[in-house]
């Protein structure tokens, strides 16, 4: 058993702006050897307590503030709730359309900023002889104007994807970004049909954008299957909505299913209403950031993965042909059976960007997008659960509304929640993995590390590939607080 | 009825005899800023942001009669900044926060912050702790936005005939108070002009929030004064 005086410890801090600022903690004895590395989201919103008290109505606009990469997630998952509330929860056609509509191109969009601003340089630079693994390219090549003066052609398209999502949620929602398109019951608007025009025009090539980044995203990870496969990988549980009627995958709506790491049914078919049944929350005095796990298996073996990943190993089809396909040979790596390889997140979400754009098509046709009747409401409830697949995973809503129409109570568990444990996880093994020996701090450690955690969650992903640089500190401390190493990258 | 000649930015124009200013400027094509001042209301002098200047005297000109030869400035860089402060003192006095209010877009104190150009204001909030009353069924009070411009008292008084709501306490402890423990002991009905006046999003119809979308709401397309300054191209 270490003892205080031979343990050190690194601290990674700043890890990310964006969302939760983060840092990273690694614990080592004194023979150089990980014992333990934490990912800690340092900051306190708030939205859970100053949501108290204000009308219920105006809860699905502030909540969304909460991001502004996905607003769209919180601004429907609290519409959802909401739509309950007032007994609205049947919504019209043209409502139920109008909102997936919305979430499709918040996906589209949001999928695609990963991708190609945040992800693409680990895929781009790693192999180009310059570097010595898939993902340790030298720093000045690790951000997106790197990608812009090397790849113009994938720089463009990131843009022009990012901005047709963000039209459709103007076209929905009112506002690219903070809208107020979903209301209590349904929705504020449909899409006319020279808003429809305008973005069937572009959805051809969008669609062949998309099938150009999936091959990117499936290529690479092939290429290096035997570097990626262990990096940050461990086995693990998975959660999603899945469609009821089918399992297959539903970004918007439907029942909560969990499975193994071999694919074996820990939840199904379960009614969001009930969550509180099947997950609970653990806190531990190191996190302001809960610890979310499945009730059946307990806090120590009923953690579980959320978003792409696991959506795909959660659900039994997808609904859209070429992803279906695509999720077919994502599966036939694995034989079948759920991937539980983090590095693989990648390419999940790639396939889900394919699903998007081809949902998208499908409903700019439909002419339910142009009804008139855009709002139900019916018995009033006073306590309701929204859920929704939010880009990065399950995004959970729990509101209590007392008969002044005063909210009361407010719970939410975002994806980045639900990832807790699994982001501390593949800290934890790629720290292990190549940190060793020494009381310095290797190169590359760094940008492993945020690689690990960039798979899960772009809210914690900016840090290196921001434009010029996200400032980075990493300090090595010895018993007594002393700092013995110390490097800072970045902040230009 | 006799009529009387002033000028008004350089530019003369008649009016009425006993006209206020702002209703004189208003007939000659001329937008004076306002916030308590209300069709149908009698005019406060409150709020001060149609403050003018007249003959070199600032007035306030929603309760200012026009007078023969009287030579007023509205638009100069004066006064502009003038008003440009009263509206930013509006903003850090109470706690807006537009993004998220249901008023939006239909906000007169947000579209006047857009027609002078404020992005932020200019002195530090002050973030005062105040409270909501959600306990009429139909109507709610939120202090947080209110601006002590009084419409609603007088709506209250003059137009619904009753006497719902009240100003108590003076200087800056001055606050809205209603006839009764809370908005729900009142008489007031969701139907009274009292509710309609309010140019802010603090006395509001509940449940009716962002029926409007974004791009449709009133100051969306057409900036406030515009219709006073440019009718035809409403």
């Amino acid at each position: 058993m270490p003892t205080s005086e031979t343990i050190r410890k690194h601290t990674i801090l700043p890890l990310t702006r964006v969302e939760g600022h983060g840092k990273v903690t690694i614990h080592r004895n004194g023979d150089g050897e990980v014992e333990q590395a934490r990912l800690h989201i340092v900051e306190f919103r708030g939205f859970e307590r100053f949501i108290l008290g204000r009308p219920y109505w105006e809860v699905p606009v502030i909540v969304q503030r909460l991001c502004g990469i996905c607003p769209v997630s919180h601004h429907l998952a609290a519409a959802k709730a909401m739509d309950r509330i007032v007994g609205g929860e049947r919504l019209t056609p043209t409502a139920e359309k109008i909102r997936r509509l919305m979430h499709h191109g918040q996906m589209f969009q949001s999928h695609a900023l990963h991708f190609f601003h945040l992800a693409s340089p680990d895929f781009l630079f790693g192999t180009d002889g310059t570097a010595a693994s898939a993902f340790s390219a030298p720093v000045e090549q690790r951000n997106v104007l790197a990608v812009a003066a090397r790849h113009p052609d994938l720089a463009v398209q990131g843009v022009m994807m990012r901005r047709y999502g963000q039209e459709i949620i103007r076209a929905t929602a009112g506002k690219k970004i903070h809208g107020t398109g979903a209301i209590p019951g349904g929705v504020n608007k449909n899409l006319s049909l020279s808003e429809r025009d305008a973005l069937l025009r572009d959805a051809g090539r969008m669609l062949a954008w998309a099938r150009g980044a999936l091959a990117i995203a499936r290529d690479f990870t092939m290429d290096h299957l035997v570097e990626l496969t262990p990096f940050g990988s461990f086995d693990s549980n998975h959660l999603s909505l899945v469609r009821g009627a089918d399992g297959a995958l539903d970004l918007y709506d439907g029942v909560l299913r969990a499975v193994d790491k071999d694919g074996n049914r820990l939840v199904d078919d379960v009614d969001y209403q009930r969550y509180l049944e099947v997950v609970g929350e653990e806190v531990r005095p190191w996190s302001y950031m809960k610890f979310p796990f499945l009730k059946k298996l307990g806090p120590e073996q009923g953690w579980y993965r959320v978003g792409p990943l696991a959506r795909l190993n959660t659900c039994s089809f997808i609904d859209t042909p070429e992803a279906e396909a695509a999720r077919r040979t994502f599966l036939s790596l694995t034989k079948g059976r759920p991937n539980n390889v983090t590095m693989c997140y990648h390419w999940a979400r790639m396939i889900e960007l394919l699903h998007s754009i081809e949902s998208i098509r499908v409903l700019l046709e439909d002419p339910d997008l142009q009804g008139e009747d855009l709002v139900v409401t019916g018995p009033r409830r006073e306590e309701t659960v929204g859920v929704i697949e939010a880009p990065r995973g399950t995004l959970f809503h729990h509101y209590r509304v007392n008969r002044n129409d005063e909210v009361t109570l407010c719970n939410l568990i975002v994806s980045t929640t639900h990832n807790n444990e699994p982001m501390n996880r593949a800290v934890t093994r790629v720290a292990k993995d190549h940190l060793r020996g020494g009381d310095g701090i290797p190169e590359g450690l760094l940008n492993h590390i945020e690689v690990a955690i960039r798979a899960y969650d772009p809210c914690l992903s900016c840090a290196t590939h921001a434009v010029g640089g996200m400032p980075l500190i990493v300090e090595l401390h010895d018993a007594d607080g002393v700092v013995v190493d110390r490097r800072v990258r970045g902040g230009g | 009825m006799s009529r009387v000649t002033f000028t008004i930015d350089g530019k003369t124009a008649t009016a009425e005899q006993g006209q206020t200013i702002l209703k004189a400027a208003e007939a000659a094509g001329v937008y004076i800023p306002r916030l308590c001042a209300c069709k149908d209301l009698v005019p406060h002098g409150s709020c001060r942001v149609c403050s003018v200047r007249v003959n070199g005297r600032i007035q306030a000109a929603c309760v200012q009669i026009v007078t023969e030869g009287a030579i007023v400035e509205n638009e100069s860089d004066e006064i502009r900044e003038y008003r440009r402060n009263i509206i930013d003192m509006l903003f850090v006095e109470g706690n807006h926060f537009c993004m998220f209010c249901e008023k939006s877009g239909h906000c007169e104190l947000q579209a006047l912050a857009y027609r002078f150009g404020i992005a932020a204001p200019r002195y530090r909030y002050l973030y005062p702790k105040r409270e909501i009353d959600l306990s009429h069924p139909d109507v709610y009070l939120d202090h947080n936005r209110c601006i002590l411009c009084g419409r609603c008292v007088r709506a209250s008084q003059d137009l619904d005939h009753k006497n719902v709501f009240q100003f108590v306490e003076r200087g800056c402890r001055k606050r809205l108070q209603v006839d009764g423990e809370a908005l729900a002991a009142t008489d007031l009905r969701v139907t009274d002009e009292a509710v309609a006046s309010c140019p802010v999003g603090a006395l509001m119809r509940k449940r009716v929030g962002y029926a409007v979308p974004v791009g449709r709401r009133p100051y969306d397309e057409i900036p406030i004064g515009k219709d006073i300054e440019s009718p035809g191209e409403e």
